[in-house]
């Protein structure tokens, strides 16, 4: 007897769908409405870090000209919003997010395996975020330790919030950390167990490999800094002395002795550097099929982005201690942390060649999301090369800890990634509704956006370069740095405001397309992969209708030879491009 | 289409723009030379790929835009030129990491002939210490600090009385002579950063980190805080004077040892009594202070900050600002006090007078002053207003709320505390700038009243 899923079973995927608006869109184990959840929640908490970002630039721009805080708040500021740019909006809305949406139906599976732990995940990270939020009505407010959290300072008077607000920081990491792995465990077991038929781990699309790739990551990852979270609230609440050697406050000694800094600097990062691919990798997998699917033409080199992302994944478990290069630790270090770093360089270079390469000889409609996509490799690039800067040791001597270190992170994971989360919403906002954006508003937000942020970015640099240093509430007198660097930093503070202003025009499009965009159809773009085959748009509950699809080819056979249209989905059979139908082999190469 | 050209614009604005920047490195002034080299190497290695990957992506853009008719090639990979590719920029990040190694190996070890000197660092204030003859530093430990010892160096040690201490964040190193920095916190990471010197390096509390160079070039440069270390971060300044080894020997003379320090008489407070009686006819016989003639109430206030202040007088580093009317007047009578010696004779004299009542004279919010307060005056003066010797920070609590008044006027207004020398008001400067408006500037100062 042919053997048939449980899932196709025809009583089955009858029995779990909701009926209730309860079990519909709130407490929801759609993989599709927690997915939305997950986005909403994180593009609103990252409208937060957004605002704090616009008020450190104001007091940076034009610190004698407005009166919104003073230096308690600034340091506060800069610490809400680095940690909620990171972990609550660019971790949650790329794995919560896109993974939640697109793991499923890229597998061509109905859901996630585990979808009430999937549903818990969700309100265990929303959980997090009011925590996190709290922090800004508690006594002393949030914590201004930075969002590396170093102690001793992190839990010593003379740091905002170093009593109420730093604890609700650690369990309000603690918590985002339950749900990760809630999530991430789904994920994981989602794309290992429940891919369609045919589907085989080398035909997956690399959006999928970015994902499961960072979710993996994560998965070793935030237990360290699980770990680190709860030392420090040990040697907050119970005394201990994990991270506190004897020290002083305010001229008198405190009751610790022995602890290390330093060790929390390592346990940190190395969370902190994987966190870093954990936000990259998956935006570099969505990106790719952006690229493809618009240039219509095969991701280049599909095995080799592949690998790079695995070998991008591994690397950087070997390189944290980078972030680490004057922070006193044995300074011998370095030779190994300096060459592991600069050897990353190697396969992200090949990444980036080979979507530039993708582009070569295409068929390219540079329409909003494709836009997004291209102006995401110019700035990586950018981000990427300035990486080599600070990752050879010797020239993070000079650069540490000064602007050039700011520029390098924002164009690297948070220019970059963000131009990506765009094209993606773009890209996949068809199949979210069932409507086209509207393209001139989408223009103009990338123009704005892309252009402005560089404006920003590119002159930061070079206040690096002179050696302004970062989190400092106001520069005071030095010798060294010239008015004209005070001149520099106010137009860069009126690039940021123009930025920030000009994400109105993203919020009016969605929301103005919900209601009077075209209608998309199902499949727009004229993609291959499976989310844009479903019969429904947007997919309904279990996503395929009575069969499950099958798949007979690889994700990128756009513009194939002599079939008649220019892309051929991944469920359609034919002896065309890579397919299982004259040949078993994944090896796309031979048909080069 | 546009997004070609706009591609090609971005790159050649970006080179034109590093080009036209002023803002580009100090200039060197230390031995590291090889750090700047290693840097440019990058520079031109990373800014031919920036240039030559945009321009072909850009040109792909170009060339293969959307055309009716028009169809992609179809290429699943190229094993070879994938291969090549990866080569060559391995080729070219080794060019760019093998030189920085053999740096980073001259960084890790100090020469023979470096002397060494040390760096310690505090919430918010810079100090320095400088082995004595013997060549050789004393131990410390947390559990010596106090205020009579804020070094916590170990009485005991033999190697340690003859140390050189300085308090002030300024010192001085001889040019073209090696050094090795060591770093030592008292509380929290700080980072020693001199940016001419290109070198920086943590200061960790529980154990001592260093770095090293040769200053090569006479002047006087900052020295940074580069570690966040709690709200005063910005404010942590200190100067490093390099200069000619006979000037170095001079100011190394003039600090005191740890012995002098700790063997100094204590003041006589009974001599102060009769120095106190000039200024008696403006603050009052018990230092009560006479807003009328705009002398603030002294009683209550610390001896090592009335004297800090007193010296500030007569070095001009205070009370020299052509706006600030009443310092110009204490200007000169703190010049009558013509030794050091009378200086903390009248300054002990003052601390132990009485405490008397400061009437209140402004009026605000202080619920909202005090949520100001906490957050940004209490890390150095205290939650309870009485300041403290290990931030430098003077008593408030039961002083002239009128003189504070006008004070942090003065320092939102720069009239006070923007001499380069008032290490102390250059912090208040910034600090100050928490209160925003006249409004909170009374809500603090009314809940500064309410203090006990």
């Amino acid at each position: 007897m042919a053997y048939v899923p449980l899932a196709d079973q025809d009583h089955e995927h009858e029995l779990h769908d909701p009926h209730t608006f309860i079990t519909k869109y709130v407490w929801s184990q759609d993989h599709k409405v927690i997915a939305i959840q997950y986005g909403g929640t994180a593009i609103l908490v990252g409208l937060v870090a957004l605002g704090l970002s616009v008020m450190m630039r104001l007091q940076l721009g034009f610190p004698d000209t407005f009166s919104l805080i003073d230096p308690s708040s600034y340091y506060q500021a800069v610490t809400m919003h680095g940690m909620i740019m990171v972990v609550y909006l660019l971790t949650a809305l790329f794995l919560g997010g896109f993974g939640n949406y697109l793991i499923p139906l890229m597998c061509g599976a109905r859901d996630m395996v585990f979808p009430f732990l999937n549903m818990l995940s969700f309100w265990f990270y929303l959980l997090s975020v009011l925590i996190l939020l709290s922090s800004f009505f508690v006594t002393g407010g949030p914590t201004g330790a930075g969002w590396t959290l170093y102690p001793p300072q992190t839990i010593t008077p003379g740091t905002p919030g170093h009593e109420t607000g730093i604890l609700l920081m650690l369990i309000s990491l603690g918590v985002f950390i339950v749900a990760f792995t809630m999530g991430g465990l789904n994920y994981v077991t989602t794309v290992l167990q429940a891919r369609s038929r045919g589907l085989t781990m080398m035909r997956l699309p690399l959006s999928v490999w970015g994902i499961l790739t960072a979710t993996v990551l994560g998965l070793f990852a935030f237990p360290a800094l699980l770990v680190s979270a709860i030392m420090m609230t040990f040697d907050l609440m119970l005394g201990t002395s994990f991270f506190m050697p004897a020290i002083m406050a305010a001229g008198e000694q405190l009751d610790y002795n022995g602890g290390s800094p330093i060790l929390f600097q390592h346990l940190f990062w190395f969370f902190g550097h994987p966190e870093v691919y954990i936000v990259a990798l998956p935006a570099f997998g969505l990106v790719s099929d952006v690229l493809s699917t618009h240039a219509r033409k095969n991701i280049f080199g599909y095995r080799m982005m592949v690998w790079a992302i695995v070998a991008i994944g591994g690397l950087s478990f070997v390189v944290w201690a980078h972030h680490m290069y004057v922070s006193g630790m044995n300074p011998y270090f370095g030779f190994f942390f300096a060459t592991t770093t600069l050897i990353i360089a190697v396969p992200t270079a090949l990444k980036v060649y080979n979507w530039v390469l993708t582009l070569w000889e295409g068929d390219i409609r540079l329409n909003t999301p494709m836009l997004f996509a291209i102006g995401f490799i110019f700035t990586f690039i950018h981000g990427g090369l300035t990486g080599l800067f600070l990752g050879n040791v010797v020239i993070d001597l000079p650069l540490s800890d000064t602007y050039f270190v700011v520029a390098h992170f924002h164009m690297v994971m948070g220019v970059s990634p963000v131009l990506v989360v765009f094209a993606a919403l773009y890209h996949w906002y068809p199949k979210m509704t069932g409507k086209m954006m509207n393209e001139t508003l989408g223009k103009l937000h990338f123009w704005c956006t892309f252009l402005g942020t560089y404006a920003i970015y590119l002159p930061m640099h070079y206040l690096g370069f002179l050696g302004v240093p970062r989190r400092y509430y106001a520069m005071g007198s030095t010798d060294f740095i010239p008015e004209s660097a005070q001149a520099l930093n106010a137009n860069i503070t009126l690039a940021a405001l123009f930025v920030a202003t000009a994400q109105v025009l993203f919020f009016i499009n969605v929301f103005w397309s919900l209601k009077n965009g075209k209608p998309s159809g199902g499949n727009p773009w004229g993609a291959t992969t499976l989310e844009w085959q479903t019969p429904d748009t947007p997919p309904k509950h279990g996503n395929w209708g009575k069969d499950l699809p099958v798949v007979h080819r690889w994700a990128y056979d756009y513009s194939v030879p002599g079939y008649p249209q220019d892309f051929i989905p991944q469920n359609v059979a034919g002896d065309f491009g890579v397919s299982d139908d004259h040949d078993h082999d994944d090896a796309p190469a031979k048909h080069a | 289409m546009a997004i070609a050209v706009v591609l090609v614009l971005l790159v050649v604005g970006s080179v034109v723009f590093h080009f036209a920047s002023p803002w580009w490195f100090t200039p060197l002034a230390s031995n590291w030379g090889t750090i700047d080299f290693t840097i440019n190497l990058t520079f031109w290695v990373t800014g031919a790929v920036f240039v030559a990957v945009n321009l072909f992506m850009a040109y792909c853009v170009y060339r293969f835009r959307h055309k009716a008719g028009h169809k992609a090639v179809y290429e699943p990979e190229n094993a070879k030129l994938e291969i090549g590719l990866s080569a060559v920029t391995a080729v070219g990040v080794i060019a760019m990491l093998a030189p920085g190694l053999f740096v980073w190996a001259t960084f890790v070890t100090v020469p023979e002939e470096a002397t060494e000197y040390e760096v310690v660092g505090q919430q918010w204030q810079w100090s320095f210490r400088y082995p004595g003859n013997d060549g050789v530093l004393g131990t410390v430990d947390t559990r010596h600090i106090s205020e009579a010892n804020p070094f916590g160096i170990n009485p005991e040690d033999p190697n340690g009385q003859d140390d050189i201490l300085v308090k002030d964040p300024e010192m001085y190193l001889p040019v073209g002579k090696p050094v090795k920095a060591l770093l030592r916190s008292k509380d929290v990471l700080h980072n020693y950063t001199v940016p001419q010197f290109r070198v920086k390096m943590d200061l960790v509390p529980g154990m001592v980190t260093y770095l090293w160079f040769t200053p090569t070039v006479v002047g006087s440069y900052d020295i940074l805080c580069e570690e966040l270390c709690g709200i005063g971060h910005h404010v942590m300044r200190g100067k490093v004077v390099v200069a000619e080894q006979a000037d170095y020997d001079a100011w190394l003379s003039r600090q005191p040892t740890y012995a002098q320090l700790a063997g100094m008489s204590a003041p006589n407070a009974a001599a102060g009594q009769q120095q106190y009686a000039v200024c008696a006819s403006c603050h009052g016989q018990q230092g009560e202070g006479n807003p009328a003639l705009n002398a603030p109430k002294l009683n209550g206030l610390q001896s090592w900050y009335i004297e800090r202040q007193l010296k500030y007088y007569q070095q001009g580093v205070r009370g020299a600002h052509p706006d600030d009317v009443y310092g110009r007047q204490m200007a000169p009578m703190a010049s009558m006090l013509s030794t050091d010696e009378a200086v903390r004779n009248v300054a002990a004299y003052i601390s132990q007078l009485p405490v008397t009542d400061a009437p209140a004279t402004v009026s605000g919010n202080a619920a909202n002053g005090m949520s100001i307060y906490n957050a940004n005056c209490a890390a150095c003066h205290g939650k309870d207003g009485k300041g403290s010797w290990a931030t430098d920070a003077p008593n408030l609590v039961g002083m002239s709320d009128w003189y504070a008044y006008t004070q942090l006027n003065n320092f939102k207004a720069e009239i006070r505390g923007a001499h380069s020398d008032d290490d102390y008001g250059e912090q208040m400067v910034s600090m100050a700038t928490a209160m925003r408006n006249e409004e909170q500037l009374n809500d603090v100062l009314s809940y500064i009243n309410s203090l006990q």
